[in-house]
């Protein structure tokens, strides 16, 4: 047996083959964790681009990826001032949903009237699909961009609201009889114990609040359809499909997936900031 | 240095609070406790002692008045306030995104004085509970025993007039608790704390108090008050003394009386 045992007087710690068996496979997990996906990635662009030149598929059928970039690049001009306004409402429909969303969890966190009163509203809201709301919307509001709003904002506010909610009600009964026992006022409650408290939850309802306010926004500017100036992507989409122009849907797409993961990565980013000094969810294992 | 309680008569050391015919019931007709009677003077070491539902715990609330009393009354000499009270739960209780100065700092925090003009007073507790050099460290970083140790300095940085705990060293492993009971008493001599002590260890009331309060369950009730006459500072010499096995055995003996036949283990 390779097992060797830690000798009185022997220099360093001694490690058994399992030891060492473990460490190495962490070691190549670490690497892994990496290298896998971006190589089943450029596989699968590779496969794409040689499915698209072997089988001689047209490019308004399938383009292939090189063609998409090339469009990318050359269809510039109209796509990224499109993204441009598809962003502005993805992050404003972000901001209002997170000002309304833990507004309105704070204040049923003060008033268990107020959320009898008012959650099942904010339910109907998320469960009915936008795109069943939207051509409503733009038949009640006028401006366009506050309809494309208030539809990305439906879409994101519910599950802030639903998780700071959670995290509101989730503080230490402990904790709270402390606060009352040192005479702690409601206020005082509220930004010392109660917030802190729901932070990490509501972090898990801003990264999926981000992604939903992308797809909020898309999704309502498929159904309001009027193109022209301060278009977005979603239109150029559809522009370029009744055109046949596949290429620049590829393109399209491509931003919004893009853009997706952005938004994704940087509400990760965001919550791990505040988080990582104390929550078990952004620690590591020793 | 306070001069040793013993040395004096009772009633010479002035009094802190006091239950008089206190009652607590909740809706369903459930007693939690009845005529519970208790004087606290200042330097009291009192351990509220009984089996589950005995009510001990029900009356620390009704002391730190997060409940009320059905009957009776509790009477604070010179008027309750939260500078009077400190508070040690079973669980130690510490905000995870406040490092251990913070946690400590709390109550002073919610009296409204800034951090920098209590920062001393902190630092103080904290080397108190031997914790001095953690002060920058997150409550998860800590052992369950460190922890634990947080709680008690912070509920002693007031300098309150009476300190509650509440069943505190019941999740700790056995050496834990015994270092931390140790600790306990030298902090209690060092700052003259009055500490109110639930427990449902015989040996730990024995060990730490000077009187202990035997309860019985449905409905919870005190039934017999059993003095400790051991002087302070206690230690090893006091746990291993035949006056402590004696008192051990008196009241394991009367705590055993308090159970349905059914129930003794």
């Amino acid at each position: 047996m390779a097992v060797t045992e830690s000798q009185p007087g022997a220099s360093g710690p001694a490690f058994d083959a399992d030891e060492e068996r473990l460490a190495r496979r962490k070691r190549t997990e670490e690497i892994a964790k990496y290298v896998l996906p971006l190589a089943v990635f450029a596989l699968a662009i590779w496969y794409w681009d040689r499915l698209v030149v072997w089988n001689e598929i047209p490019h308004y059928i399938l383009p292939s990826p090189g063609l998409v970039m090339e469009t990318l690049w050359a269809d510039r001009a109209i796509l990224f001032s499109a993204l441009l306004v598809t962003l502005k409402i993805t992050a404003l429909a972000l901001i209002v949903a997170v000002i309304g969303g833990v507004g309105l969890a704070v204040l049923f966190a003060q008033s268990r009237f107020a959320e009898m009163s008012f959650s099942p509203f904010a339910v109907i809201l998320q469960v009915t699909p936008i795109v069943s709301i939207a051509p409503l919307i733009f038949i009640y509001i006028e401006s366009r961009l506050v309809g494309l709003l208030l539809c990305a904002w439906i879409v994101a506010f519910f599950p802030v609201l639903a998780n700071t909610t959670l995290g509101l009600k989730s503080t230490d009964h402990n904790l709270k009889d402390l606060f009352k026992i040192y005479g702690a006022s409601r206020w005082q409650r509220l930004i010392h114990l109660q917030l802190p408290s729901a932070l990490p939850y509501f972090m898990g309802g801003l990264k999926i609040a981000g992604g939903l306010a992308l797809i909020g926004a898309v999704v309502a500017e498929y159904v309001a359809g009027t193109g022209g100036i301060g278009s977005g992507l979603a239109f150029r989409i559809l522009e370029a499909g009744y055109r046949l122009n596949i290429p620049r849907m590829f393109a399209a797409l491509l931003l919004i997936a893009g853009t997706g993961v952005i938004i994704y990565a940087a509400t990760s980013a965001l919550s791990w900031l505040p988080l990582h000094r104390w929550h078990e969810s952004a620690l590591k294992r020793e | 240095m306070a001069e040793p309680a013993e040395l004096l008569t009772p009633d010479a050391r002035p009094r802190i609070l006091k239950m008089q015919e206190v009652d607590k019931s909740f809706t369903g007709n459930v007693v939690a406790l009845r005529r519970m009677t208790m004087e606290v003077r200042q330097g009291d070491f009192i351990s509220l002692l009984g089996p589950s539902g005995c009510g001990k715990s029900t009356a620390l609330r009704l002391i730190s008045g997060l409940m009320r009393p059905t009957l009776g009354r509790i009477d604070w000499d010179g008027g309750a306030s939260s500078d009077d009270l400190g508070v040690v739960f079973q669980e130690p209780t510490l905000m995870p995104w406040a490092t251990v100065e913070k946690n400590v700092y709390l109550p002073f925090k919610l009296r409204g004085k800034s951090f920098a003009t209590v920062r001393d007073q902190v630092h103080e507790a904290l080397d108190l509970v031997g914790l001095g050099g953690f002060e920058q460290r997150y409550p998860r970083e800590l052992s369950g025993g460190m922890k634990m140790r947080v709680s008690i300095a912070r509920a002693m940085v007031t300098n309150p007039r009476l300190i509650l705990m509440d069943e505190p060293f019941a999740a700790l492993d056995e050496i834990t608790r015994q270092k931390l009971n140790d600790d306990l008493l030298a902090l209690k001599a060092k700052i003259n704390a009055t500490v109110i002590f639930v427990t449902h260890s015989v040996f730990e009331s024995v060990f730490l108090s000077d009187r202990i309060l035997v309860m019985a369950a449905r409905p919870g009730r005190v039934i017999r008050e059993i003095a400790v006459p051991a002087p302070y500072p206690r230690g090893i010499e006091w746990r291993t003394s035949p006056e402590y096995a004696r008192i051990a055995r008196e009241t394991s003996d009367t705590l055993q009386s308090t159970l349905a036949p059914g129930e003794a283990h």
